[in-house]
């Protein structure tokens, strides 16, 4: 009895199926999350684990072998006077960069928030760094700390700061080369810390500052008593993101000194990168990582905090 | 306390005015409401005053100074906002005391003016709690508090009422009036309520697009407003227009007398016909259609449930209005003219 008719009721009868299917959200749930958890565990899960896992083993790039050895690569890397250089300077690096990143991106807010002709190139501009990608901003900056061709040495020739002809070696010298460090990380993270900041004020009901003004305070009143202390949470927000991309980011160094002169400007990020990878010592380089764990583990404890403090409110 | 003066004022948003020349007087003690629809530059008007928008034109005066130079801090006013502005990260005691911060007041004196202003509105058991534990009559009250607190020359009041419920609200405005009798303070109050504006307003003016229609009494206002604006905007049903001999003749609902037996009162008579009858409890709106040489107009009658209604729907009946509740307006201009 398999007439054209009764198949036809088959065909209708499915196509509600599935749709029953995707209404059910203890289906459709699972189904939306599914290619972020792959995506997740393969890039982030397995070589969170294999750091794990190599930091407490003899692993390297030029053994197949694999033995369990402890906590003898942790005491190898504690030791080791090039780590401590770089667990000091990823801690001041990420210290400084994030200081200056709050007080310009703040300024930045409260420029990108107030009305005046332009504002959307301001806005663009300030932008810029976040959309350029590292490799071509990283050139530009190569460029421009060049002891040589330096735009900055130039002006301050013209300026007479220094003197023509004795060119500041922006990269060659302890201090200037941290200096370049956390200028070009600080540049990085403050386009999103800007715009944390201006998504904060401008959800700062203008009133507040209004009913402040009648109620008899001044600018620097409003700034500190208002202003401020709503933005707090917000700028927390935008510290706690700072850390982590300071913290982790290896690009600035090994684009501008490769941890010179000397382990000047060495992090735990690039002694990772250079030991574990480049001379295939897995094993180290998977200890040294595992330092930067711990501070990222509060961090992101910190803003689950944050964002559930929010949900609250 | 004193007396606000606004002198040919205008506010132009590029190029769009939103304060056409108003020219009003606040006395000193007392309480004006301005009223108006949405737009009609009320606040805008009253943020004018205050010092947080600049005229384009025009002067304020309070207590026979000139404020137009001054900002907001300066004029010895207060404010409280329709969505009450309260500090979110203090507690109501600093909410109430920051003005006086804000005035180098020592901490020993703060804290005997909160508890006196408490004490007036009643909310010294929520001086510890932070806003959001608050409901929306205690946040009312502890921003009344912190606008009485500084003792300004005058309360400048934008819709305090509108975020409260219905219920609320009656209680809320006949608190209002009471704490302003007492403080017997210049007070502005600006609202699209025309209930509100009735129940507090010492005088009323009416406001709408950007320039004053009416400046008057409540009574004033309702029984002889100035045009057909006010006359249509004040009072729920709106005051009825029929078109007769080139003007137009006005009458509130509630003056109607129906009868279909051709009586005629002294005054106004119009043949109709009953288009429907609504019963909502205390009273009855029926809804009429006036024959006219131009056309038939629709007009609201308003009887009291308790009154024999002597109409039956869909029946022809004479509509007859006494003299003395007859308004005149022009047809062209809308301006009142006499009878």
């Amino acid at each position: 009895m398999s007439e054209p008719v009764a198949h036809r009721t088959v065909v209708f009868d499915e196509s509600p199926r599935v749709h029953h299917l995707l209404d059910r959200e203890n289906v459709l749930g699972p189904v939306m999350l599914a290619p972020l958890l792959v995506y997740l565990v393969a890039l982030v899960g397995v070589p969170l684990v294999l750091v794990f896992v190599y930091a407490f083993s003899d692993a390297s790039t030029g053994s197949p072998t694999y033995s369990f050895v402890g906590l003898s690569t942790f005491q190898r890397t504690i030791a080791d006077e090039t780590f401590r250089t770089a667990l000091r300077n990823t801690i001041v690096f990420t210290i400084l960069s994030q200081v200056v990143v709050i007080v310009l991106a703040t300024i930045l807010g409260f420029v990108m928030t107030a009305n005046f002709r332009g504002k959307w190139i301001v806005r663009f501009l300030v932008l810029l760094p976040w959309t350029t990608p590292i490799a071509l901003s990283a050139l530009a900056w190569l460029w421009m700390l060049d002891s040589l061709f330096s735009p900055f040495n130039w002006i301050l020739g013209q300026l007479h700061v220094v003197a023509e002809g004795t060119p500041v070696a922006w990269l060659g010298e302890n201090t200037l080369a941290v200096g370049s460090v956390v200028a070009l990380q600080a540049w990085r993270t403050m386009p999103l810390a800007a715009v944390i900041l201006m998504a904060g004020l401008t959800s700062i009901p203008p009133e507040l500052n209004e009913q402040a003004a009648i109620d008899g305070a001044g600018f620097w009143r409003r700034l500190f008593d208002i202003t401020f202390p709503l933005l707090t949470p917000i700028m927390m927000v935008a510290i706690l993101f700072g850390i982590v991309a300071t913290f982790t980011d290896m690009a600035a160094v090994y684009i501008l000194t490769h941890g010179g002169p000397g382990d000047a400007t060495q992090v735990l990020a690039s002694w990772s990168f250079y030991t574990g990878i480049e001379s295939g010592s897995l094993a180290d380089g998977a200890a040294i990582g595992v330092f930067m764990f711990p501070v990222l583990l509060g961090v992101c404890l910190l803003m689950l905090r944050r964002a559930r403090r929010a949900e609250v409110l | 306390m004193a007396e606000v003066e606004v002198r040919d004022i205008r506010k132009a948003f590029g190029g769009v005015p939103a304060v056409d020349g108003v020219n009003l007087v606040c006395h000193d003690g007392e309480y004006l409401v301005l009223l108006g629809p949405s737009g009609c530059g009320k606040t805008t008007l009253l943020r004018m005053i205050a010092g947080l928008e600049h005229p384009t034109e025009g002067d304020i005066l309070i207590g026979g100074h000139s404020v137009r130079g001054l900002p907001p801090r300066a004029r010895k006013i207060a404010m409280v906002f329709q969505s009450y502005a309260l500090y979110p990260h203090k507690t109501v005691e600093h909410n109430i005391s920051f003005p006086l911060e804000a005035q180098g007041m020592t901490k020993e004196e703060r804290a005997t003016r909160v508890r006196w202003a408490a004490g007036l509105l009643g909310i010294e058991s929520l001086l510890q709690r932070k806003p959001r534990q608050l409901s929306g009559g205690e946040r009312q009250r502890v921003a009344l508090a912190r606008a009485l607190v500084r003792e300004p020359q005058v309360f400048l009041l934008d819709e305090p009422l509108s975020n409260l419920d219905a219920k609320l609200r009656a209680s809320a405005r006949l608190e209002l009036k009471q704490f302003q009798q007492r403080l017997a303070a210049s007070t502005i109050y600006v609202t699209h309520d025309q209930v509100e504006a009735m129940g507090l307003g010492d005088r009323i003016a009416v406001l709408n697009l950007g320039r004053l229609q009416q400046i008057g009494t409540p009574d004033e206002i309702y029984h002889r407003p100035a045009n057909t604006f006010v006359a249509t905007f004040v009072g729920s049903p709106p005051m009825n227009l029929v078109p007769r001999d080139g003007r137009l003749v006005g009458f509130r609902p509630e003056n109607v007398r129906l009868s279909t037996d051709g009586q005629r009162l002294e005054g106004a008579s119009f043949a109709c016909h009953v288009i429907r009858i609504e019963n909502l409890g205390s009273d009855r709106y029926v809804y009429l259609r006036v024959k006219g040489d131009e056309g038939d107009t629709n007009v609201i009658a308003k009887l009291a449930v308790a009154e024999q209604l002597p109409v039956k729907a869909d029946e022809d009946a004479q509509l007859s209005v006494e003299q003395r509740h007859l308004s005149y307006f022009d047809q062209k201009t809308g301006g009142r003219i006499a009878a």
